[in-house]
């Protein structure tokens, strides 16, 4: 009996504590969805309408014909994309280079990359703003996909390496023996073996360039250009009358959509790529 | 076709790690030379400078007459197989045996026939398509083989290969892998710690010992006529028992025992005796060296019973083996140490004196 | 021996690919990371703002003179220090209590993960605009719910008032970055052996003890690692408030980052800017450099 009085009290609790962490992290994005289904009564109704009487798709319509939100996802997918590809592409062969090649001054790379992952952006931005006017890359994507390639490579570069240094030096010294060069090394034998490192490192670039803020919302001013997290901020901004929370609420479902997938399918590999990227430094 | 020679190699990484020492050698075709030595004695970096997969620090590496010192690895023809036999995960049995002909632009007809031949005489036949995630250890084994093999390389380099096999699959490949080399006209370079394998296989072995080479001669030579102290240790087990000894006029004392010392050692004032625990036996009348000594431990060893004796007036031990039938009872037990099986090392240097008698 | 002369040995070849791959790498990170530092130390000393038509002129320490006597640098400043230490504060103690909870063996722990990651993964201007939601002082979610269960009697406009505003910018960055703490001590956590619980355990000591003697020792590194890390970002803020109060109500919730974007994109006062930009580089250096440097030390301590 007390054995099994001492063993379900721990064990209650832990099912407290697990309630408490799926409910505090669904709950504002169970809100934000809710609200974009209820009618605008029921929004601004007093006291809250918590379950709608009535479901509906109007905000959505209504972001997507009145707003060209369509166009904002695709500028976000396209940003993203590119960055994250040219990224891995600078960012992997630059790993490879840290993680096997004894270079003098290597470690000092080394450091210079894992300081500049702590730099706020907002540290940049005023330096790469004049970049930007400079070369005239004012409403440009590539004015947004540079930074973004830039600010994904020290993570990259991290988890790349750790993943290499993981490999078994052995694979290569037989592909060099074999007669191998370096590139078709890197490309035959290499390459296939870390594609799941890649799709790990290329999720969390995609991710972090999906949200970057600051760097999209100075140097994109073009409405059409603009990327989702500079659009729906700019949402509430643009009605004068009143704010529309049904459309915002259902921007930032539309908006917050592509990450939520990534996260369920890639859960166990964002968490890999994080850690393997932190617990180098 | 191919002779392999190392002249003056050494390697070192830093002011204080020096795995290689001024290494020269050379092996001939179809000559199968083994470097043995204790963990961590270089035995990989040779064979690594060798394969062109570390730049050596000092001295020049020729195959078959050319100065390969410079050449990348892909260029010097070598075939290797790797302690972790470094397959390819991502390809199938016939493309990792194939790769390097592929690279080589071999075509794929002709390719299809080596491959085939290497796998039949490997038994590698219904295994081409799987990868190598799919197969056992001792099968893994014979594709690395299999993917060197078909190179038809001018130097075979062989590190540790048979390592990760458990004891019994061991032997059993031991044996395939001197059938084998037998049939190849080119020079193998293997690497191992395991003296059973250095012996069995080689037609030479060199010992190294801290990057330095310690003995080059025949695997019966390096048993029977160890060059120096550190290679009569390390060969053969149980380990030859060493004994420090001073002397005294042209005779070594072993405690009351007068041991007469050969020609080279007389003016010595202190030596080693070695003997090897199988060559100590139990007195018979007239044996000239008689030691008497108190049993300290037996151990069975199946064949034989290895007794440890502690040496009367003596701090030293002796060992020995007795076969069953040399039977004795007690604490107390009288061995006789054979003259002619004696090996005679100077105290001071380590090196073997020469066993001239007179 | 045939060598020509102009023939590089082994390990030179290797060394020129490396440097070769590494450049794209190297150059990109100088210019977007370097590059913008040493411009804006460079424009420091000069004075280019509405007055100067845009055109820089040299003004030595002008700006930093100026920032001494700043009176709205220096709250926001303040404003900075106390978000970040309030926030990365509740965000390393949740964290690790979420840590402990996912890292202890139940049914559906996988599911629980996932969903406790999900915040961390969504874009924080989003995320900005739910909690402007939640906080709303007419319809939002947090008025209702406190004034259900009583503890509040009419809505308080959370956003808007300058007590308040603050701590909602601080429970927006709490949920959002808790999980990235969380995992990374998860990963801490997993990499203690059981051997040690258990030797303790059998010396008799209480999981209380285990916790205070066993894993919090173990997971100091990952702890400053994540202390680190959240500081640098939370020291820099910048979307979320910029989009749940803008800085307000009346600079209650202004950071300096908040700060220096408006000193450069509304005043277009650059010289400042930039001597805003490199006093917060210099601060935010030398915390980071006093973080890595006990880090270190706990490294020393530990091996
Ligand atoms: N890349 C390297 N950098 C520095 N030192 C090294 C490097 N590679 C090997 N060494 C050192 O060189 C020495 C010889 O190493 P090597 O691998 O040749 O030993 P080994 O004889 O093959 O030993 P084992 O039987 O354990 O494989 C070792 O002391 C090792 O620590
Ligand atoms: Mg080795």
């Amino acid at each position: 009996m007390a054995n099994s009085a001492r063993s379900t009290a721990p064990r209650l609790g832990l099912w407290l504590a697990v309630g408490l962490i799926l409910l505090l992290s669904l709950a504002p994005i169970l809100w934000q969805l809710l609200t974009s289904l209820k009618t605008t009564a029921d929004i601004t109704a007093i006291p809250n309408v918590y379950f709608p009487r009535q479901l509906t798709l109007e905000h959505y319509i209504d972001i997507f014909q009145r707003q060209p939100f369509l166009r904002y996802m695709l500028n976000s997918a396209f940003v993203a994309v590119v960055s994250t590809l040219l990224c891995l592409l600078i960012g992997t062969p630059a790993a490879y280079v840290l993680a096997r090649l004894k270079l003098p001054g290597e470690q000092i790379i080394l450091t210079g990359v894992l300081i500049v992952t702590l730099f706020p952006y907002i540290l940049l931005f005023l330096g790469l703003l004049e970049l930007v006017r400079n070369f005239g890359l004012a409403n440009n994507y590539l004015a947004l996909i540079v930074p973004y390639t830039a600010i994904n490579l020290p993570l990259t570069i991290l988890v790349m390496r750790s993943f290499f240094q993981q490999l078994p030096h052995e694979l290569e010294d037989a592909a060099r023996v074999e007669g191998y060069s370096t590139a078709q090394m890197l490309l035959q034998i290499l390459l296939p073996l870390t594609t799941p490192a890649l799709v790990t490192t290329g999720i969390l670039a995609f991710i972090a360039a999906w949200n970057e803020f600051i760097f999209a919302l100075t140097f994109i001013t073009r409405d059409s250009m603009k990327t989702v997290p500079v659009a729906v901020a700019q949402l509430s901004g643009t009605a004068v009358f009143e704010v529309p929370y049904g459309a915002l609420a259902a921007a930032t479902v539309v908006g917050t959509l592509p990450l939520v997938l990534l996260v369920l399918l890639f859960q166990r590999r964002i968490v890999q790529g994080l850690t393997a990227g932190a617990v180098k430094g | 076709m191919a002779k392999l020679e190392l002249q003056n190699l050494s390697k070192s990484y830093s002011a204080k790690v020096t795995p290689l020492k001024q290494l020269s050698l050379s092996v001939e075709d179809g000559e199968f030379l083994t470097l043995l030595g204790p963990s961590g004695c270089g035995k990989s970096t040779t064979l690594r400078l060798i394969a062109g997969l570390e730049p050596p620090t000092q001295g020049e590496i020729r195959i078959g007459g050319r100065d390969v010192t410079q050449s990348l690895p892909g260029e010097r023809n070598i075939a290797m197989v790797f302690q972790s036999y470094a397959l390819y995960p991502h390809m199938s049995v016939y493309d990792n045996i194939a790769s390097g002909l592929k690279l080589r632009r071999v075509a794929s007809s002709e390719i299809r026939r080596q491959i085939s031949e290497v796998s039949l005489f490997l038994g590698l036949e219904n295994l081409m398509q799987r990868r190598p995630g799919q197969l056992s250890g001792g099968q893994r084994q014979r594709v690395a083989l299999a993917r060197a093999l078909v190179r038809r390389p001018d130097v075979f380099l062989l590190d540790e290969p048979l390592s990760n096999l458990d004891a019994l699959l061991r032997e059993q490949v031991r044996a395939e892998l001197k059938q084998i080399f037998s049939q190849q006209n080119a020079p193998i370079v293997y690497v191992t710690h395991d003296q059973t394998e250095a012996m069995t296989l080689s037609s030479r072995v060199a010992v190294l010992n801290d990057g330095l080479l310690q003995q080059l001669d025949s695997p019966r030579r390096i048993y029977s006529r160890p060059a120096n102290r550190f290679v009569a240790g390390f060969i053969g087990t149980p380990q030859m028992n060493l004994l420090h000894l001073d002397c005294n006029r042209s005779c070594a004392m072993l405690g009351q025992y007068k041991i007469p010392l050969p020609v080279g050692a007389r003016s010595l004032s202190e030596v080693i005796l070695g003997i090897r625990p199988e060559h100590v036996r139990l007195v018979r009348p007239g044996d000239p060296i008689v030691i008497q000594g108190e049993v300290v431990v037996v151990e069975n060893l199946g064949m034989s019973d290895l007794l440890t004796v502690r040496v009367e007036g003596k701090p030293e031990f002796v060992r020995t083996m007795l076969s069953p039938d040399q039977s004795w009872s007690g604490k107390s037990i009288k061995l006789s140490i054979p003259p002619e099986m004696i090996h005679w090392f100077d105290a001071q240097t380590g090196n073997r004196v020469s066993d001239a008698t007179r | 021996m045939l060598k020509s002369p102009g023939k590089l040995n082994l390990q030179q070849q290797e060394q020129r690919t490396g440097w070769l791959l590494l450049a794209p790498a190297l150059l990109l990170l100088l210019l977007v990371y370097v590059y913008p530092i040493l411009r804006s130390f460079w424009l420091s000393f000069y004075s280019q703002n509405l007055g100067t038509e845009l055109k820089p002129l040299f003004a030595g320490l002008d700006n930093y003179q100026r920032m001494a006597i700043d009176g709205r640098f220096w709250e926001s400043l303040a404003n900075t220090s106390f978000f970040t230490l309030v926030s990365v504060t509740l965000e390393l103690g949740l964290g690790l209590g979420m840590a402990l909870v996912l890292n202890q063996a139940f049914r559906g722990r996988g599911v629980v993960r996932t969903v406790a990651l999900l915040p961390w993964a969504l874009p924080t201007a989003l995320i900005a605009t739910t909690w402007t939601w939640i906080f709303n002082d007419q319809f939002g979610v947090w008025n209702d719910l406190l004034q259900r269960l009583g503890l509040i009697q009419t809505g308080v406009n959370w956003l808007g008032d300058p007590g308040w505003a603050i701590w909602t910018v601080i429970a927006a960055d709490v949920w959002k970055t808790t999980p990235f703490i969380a995992i990374l001590l998860l990963a801490g956590l997993q990499s203690i052996s059981a051997d040690f619980y258990e030797a303790h355990a059998l010396d008799g000591a209480s999981p209380i003890q285990s916790f205070f003697q066993i894993t919090l020792p173990l997971l100091l590194p990952q702890i400053v690692i994540a202390a680190l890390f959240r500081f640098a970002q939370a020291f820099g803020i910048f979307d979320l408030v910029q989009v749940m109060t803008g800085g307000g109500p009346g600079g209650a919730t202004e950071t300096v980052s908040i700060y220096i974007y408006a000193t450069i994109m509304r005043y277009l006062d650059f010289g400042y800017g930039a001597a805003l930009v490199v006093v917060t580089f210099a601060g935010l250096g030398l915390a980071v450099l006093l973080g890595a440097w006990s880090l270190s030390q706990l490294r020393r301590g530990a091996s």
